[in-house]
């Protein structure tokens, strides 16, 4: 992949620049390409309404537990990151993050959606970055429309990655998209039959190379010597591997991820679910948790000296409720978290205003209160990250937007 | 340019089989259209109001469930009642996908099965609650296509006052501001109101399309007439006057309502004269070109299929004559990209899937050999993305992922969908006729196995289009 890019940047860069450059062993690829500046940003939607309450605890609330009987155990002071809150006991990977200063919340932040709490609506909301209660006129995505303006910005700066379109990306601009559970598994002969036959088709031949290069880019091995054995089994396996595999395509997808933005790419997104727990939410809630760092810890691997100037936002399209209900779960509320990591990040803090969890402070006397808009602190982080004007932050990707102060969540 | 079979079967069908018969003439394939529904008989998926049953209960259970909840009681039997209903609508929803797939297959009236597609992408609509999210093929099955032969205004008012599009498009929360409901409910403290969602999309995509000469006002004036009209799955359609904006709208100029309303009987006129609008006319027939025959039609193509529609007060059937008896559809180069739903139906149709053991496949097999492959080529089929439906232009489709998904498909489904795989060459006869290009040849000849040379065919150029 890098080489590839390198000799189609030296091909379009011109021979005069390029012969001067390329002969330098200081040059990386990356310096060939387009893309804007070395600040990456990964985008993941948490998809289900994440329990915030639960990811983060606030063990110093002396309302905790009584609100959550059932959801209580011991806290544990490896959890602990400071007197008041403590981590999901999943999430004990990321710790080390924490510690040296990697990892922040945003606390009690959530998009303008009020009240109706529908998964669908928060998310095309979320996603489209409006104001409105209603997302079904906005059509593109908040993360397409930024790119818009990203000045230097091409078709291979953006990935939308794994399965199902997200309104996130769709739009006028050109934002790859790819899943990694998709393999091309194929004999050298077979590509090479196809590739002949494709000479009838420029569309398709482009598209079957790129194929076959995103896939093998993902750690599978995407062509094969010939029609082996090794292959079928191969093939047959990623059939079933596509659902079957389900428990392990987060790693996969934060692989694909880490490898394209360790290259040219700058921006991705994906999602991750699983965060309905409306029951037995001590054990349902262990899965995400898990995936979650999971991700942020294939994310940090992958990306190696890259993960220095790289902001991985998490957003989810509300919190929960700040009672248990009835089958040991939670409800869909209306406060949420929102989570940032990476080494662009001001870490080992917890942002935003939170108003606790006394019956009174609660919105509707039900959910955590949102003291903010989810879109500010997306804004700041992107606004921090590639320097965009703060007239098209407001304007064109959240429209309506007060940016406000800058709360300086990244370094 | 005229008739030809393999054509006929390759536009506006799922390709050729090896043994069902393809069209003779294009007057034929519509005397076939507006006869018995063979299809519907031979694979039968229920209509939306056999599944009473199940929707009936799913509202009991969630009710059930609430009232626990509220009291702060065990919710563990109802949990449990409710993901039993969940398995048993979870595999029907995929017995009926089979179904459409075993229609796609074995169809004399393949013109139907791709009219069925195309008016469900028209009206598209997905469940944002489970038990909508069970009921898009008995949406189908009930609310269009019954209606795809007749008159569009018919199909139109079918579908834009089913239960599934008022939840989809939010109509059954709409509230005139004026309405009694409304005043009690700011009485109480509560403001809820007027939700334009279903009219805007009944004008920009419905009828008029997106340029026609309709504004905020319209769609608002149609919204308000909306009003009162809502759906539920148990209940079915109905027109609460309560919830109903008095006084009468003006849609496009003309007035509706007044102060005696007939709730659905003034909708249902609003919908005939918006069908029988000149824009209406232009926007069907460019779609039905752009869909069946190319991304760019030819003026001359669109033009002829509007004025059947208009000199037969709106007969769809004569604006599929209209399109087979035209020249452009008889041109031999095909450039449309079959979607998935469509490639994945023309590999069954020429693999000949045979239905007895197809039907009987259990929720795993069709999750893994058929939904989830879907997805990744970009179609969650049953679930489209947005009001608008997929997106027409052909470079949505052969992306990356697209060409690889599919590819990885055609490698390895063919051999779970049948006993024997066919040898390549005798699949490319039938599937393509004479329509394989001399590259295709040899690449399926020099294929080193069966299973890749059946790829090689599935994924010819030729084979991708329709």
């Amino acid at each position: 992949m890098v080489r590839e890019l390198t000799r189609r940047s030296f091909l379009g860069q011109g021979a005069m620049v390029g012969c001067s450059l390329a002969a330098s062993p200081l040059m990386t690829s990356a310096s060939f390409a387009a893309a804007p500046g070395q600040n990456r940003l990964i985008v993941i939607i948490l998809r289900g309404g994440m329990d915030g309450l639960d990811i983060l605890r606030p063990w110093g609330s002396a309302h905790l537990t009584t609100l959550r009987p059932s959801l209580k155990s011991a806290a544990s002071d490896a959890m602990m990151l400071n007197e008041y809150y403590g981590l999901h006991p999943r999430l004990a990977a990321l710790k080390p993050m924490w510690t040296s200063g990697e990892l922040a919340f945003v606390q009690s932040v959530s998009t303008p959606y009020r009240d109706k709490r529908s998964h669908f609506d928060g998310q095309d909301i979320l996603e489209a970055g409006t104001s409105g209660s209603v997302a079904g006129v906005q059509k593109d995505g908040w993360l397409n429309r930024m790119l818009s303006g990203l000045p230097g910005a091409d078709a291979t700066t953006a990935y939308s990655v794994g399965l199902g379109d997200m309104l996130l990306a769709q739009g006028p601009a050109e934002i790859r998209s790819w899943s990694p559970q998709v393999d091309v598994v194929l004999s050298q002969q077979g590509y090479a039959l196809m590739q002949h036959m494709y000479q009838d088709d420029p569309a398709l031949a482009k598209s079957l190379d790129q194929a076959v290069k995103l896939a093998g880019s993902d750690g599978d091995q995407a062509l094969f010597e010939d029609a082996s054995d090794g292959m079928m089994a191969a093939m047959d396996i990623q059939m079933g591997d596509a659902v079957q595999a389900g428990n392990k395509a987060h790693v996969k997808i934060a692989d694909f991820v880490a490898n394209q933005l360790a290259g040219d790419a700058r921006i991705a997104c994906f999602s991750l679910g699983g965060w309905d727990t409306h029951r037995n939410q001590k054990n349902a809630l262990n899965r995400p948790a898990q995936q979650l760092a999971d991700t942020l810890t294939t994310l940090m691997a992958g990306l190696g000296a890259a993960w220095k100037t790289t902001t991985v936002m998490c957003m989810t399209e509300f919190g929960r409720t700040a009672a248990e209900n009835g089958s040991k779960g939670t409800d869909h509320g209306t406060g949420g978290m929102m989570i940032l990591a990476g080494g662009a990040v001001r870490g080992r803090k917890i942002y935003g205003q939170f108003n606790g969890l006394d019956e009174a402070a609660l919105y509707k006397r039900r959910d955590l209160m949102p003291t903010d808009d989810v879109r500010r602190w997306a804004a700041w982080v992107i606004r921090s990250s590639f320097g965009l004007e703060a007239s098209f932050l407001e304007r064109r990707v959240f429209p309506g937007l007060d940016l406000g102060a800058d709360p300086g969540v990244l370094l | 340019m005229s008739f030809d079979s393999i054509l006929a079967q390759t536009r506006f069908g799922f390709g050729p089989s090896p043994l069902v018969q393809g069209p003779e003439s294009a007057g034929a394939m519509i005397a076939t259209l507006k006869g018995a529904d063979r299809g519907a008989e031979m694979f039968a998926i229920p209509h939306y109001h056999e599944n009473m049953a199940q929707l009936a209960q799913f509202a009991h259970l969630t009710k059930q469930s609430r009232a626990l909840r509220r009291d702060g009681k065990e919710t563990v039997e109802v949990d449990r009642q409710m993901r039993v209903l969940n398995r048993t609508m979870a595999a029907r929803r995929r017995k009926w996908i089979r179904q459409v797939l075993m229609r796609a297959t074995w169809s004399e009236d393949a013109l139907r099965e791709r009219l069925g597609l195309f008016w469900f992408d028209h009206f598209a609509a997905r469940g944002k609650r489970r038990d909508y999210a069970w009921m898009g093929a008995p949406y189908v099955e009930t609310a269009i296509r019954p209606f795809i032969s007749g008159l569009f205004e018919d199909l139109l008012i079918s579908a834009v006052t089913h239960p599934m599009m008022l939840h989809f498009l939010d109509q059954s929360v709409s509230l005139g501001p004026n309405s009694r409901l409304a005043k009690n409910q700011r009485v109480k403290g509560k403001k809820r109101g007027l939700n334009e969602n279903l009219a805007r999309e009944i004008l920009e995509l419905h009828t008029l399309g997106v340029n026609g000469p309709y504004s905020q006002q319209d769609v608002r004036q149609l919204a308000e007439l909306l009003t009162g009209l809502v759906g539920d799955n148990v209940k079915g359609t109905q027109f609460q006057a309560g919830r109903a904006e008095p006084g009468a709208e003006a849609i496009l100029g003309v007035t509706y309502g007044g102060s005696r309303r007939d709730g659905l009987r003034d909708i249902e006129g609003a919908l005939r004269d918006l069908a029988r609008h000149p824009s209406t006319a232009k926007h069907l027939a460019r779609k039905l070109a752009t869909h069946f025959v190319s991304d760019r039609p030819s003026d001359d193509l669109v033009t002829e299929i509007e004025w059947a529609y208009r000199e037969s007060g709106g007969d769809l059937s004569k604006m599929y004559l209209a399109i087979l008896t035209h020249p452009d559809a008889w041109r031999v180069d095909v450039v449309n990209t079959r979607r998935p739903i469509e490639f994945v139906g023309a590999a069954f149709r020429a693999l000949a899937v045979p239905p007895e053991s197809f039907i009987s496949w259990s929720a795993k097999q069709t999750r893994t050999i058929i939904e989830t492959p879907m997805r990744l080529m970009g179609q969650d089929w049953l679930r489209p993305p947005g009001p608008q439906g997929w997106p027409e232009a052909d470079d949505y489709w052969l992306t990356p992922q697209g060409v690889a998904a599919r590819l990885q498909w055609a490698l390895a489904a063919p051999m779970h969908l049948v006993e024997d795989l066919p040898d390549p060459r005798d699949l490319m006869q039938t599937a393509l006729g004479g329509r394989a290009s001399e590259r295709t040849v040899q690449a399926v000849n020099a294929a080193q196995n069966r299973q890749e040379g059946v790829a090689l065919v599935l994924m010819a150029p030729q084979f991708q289009k329709r």
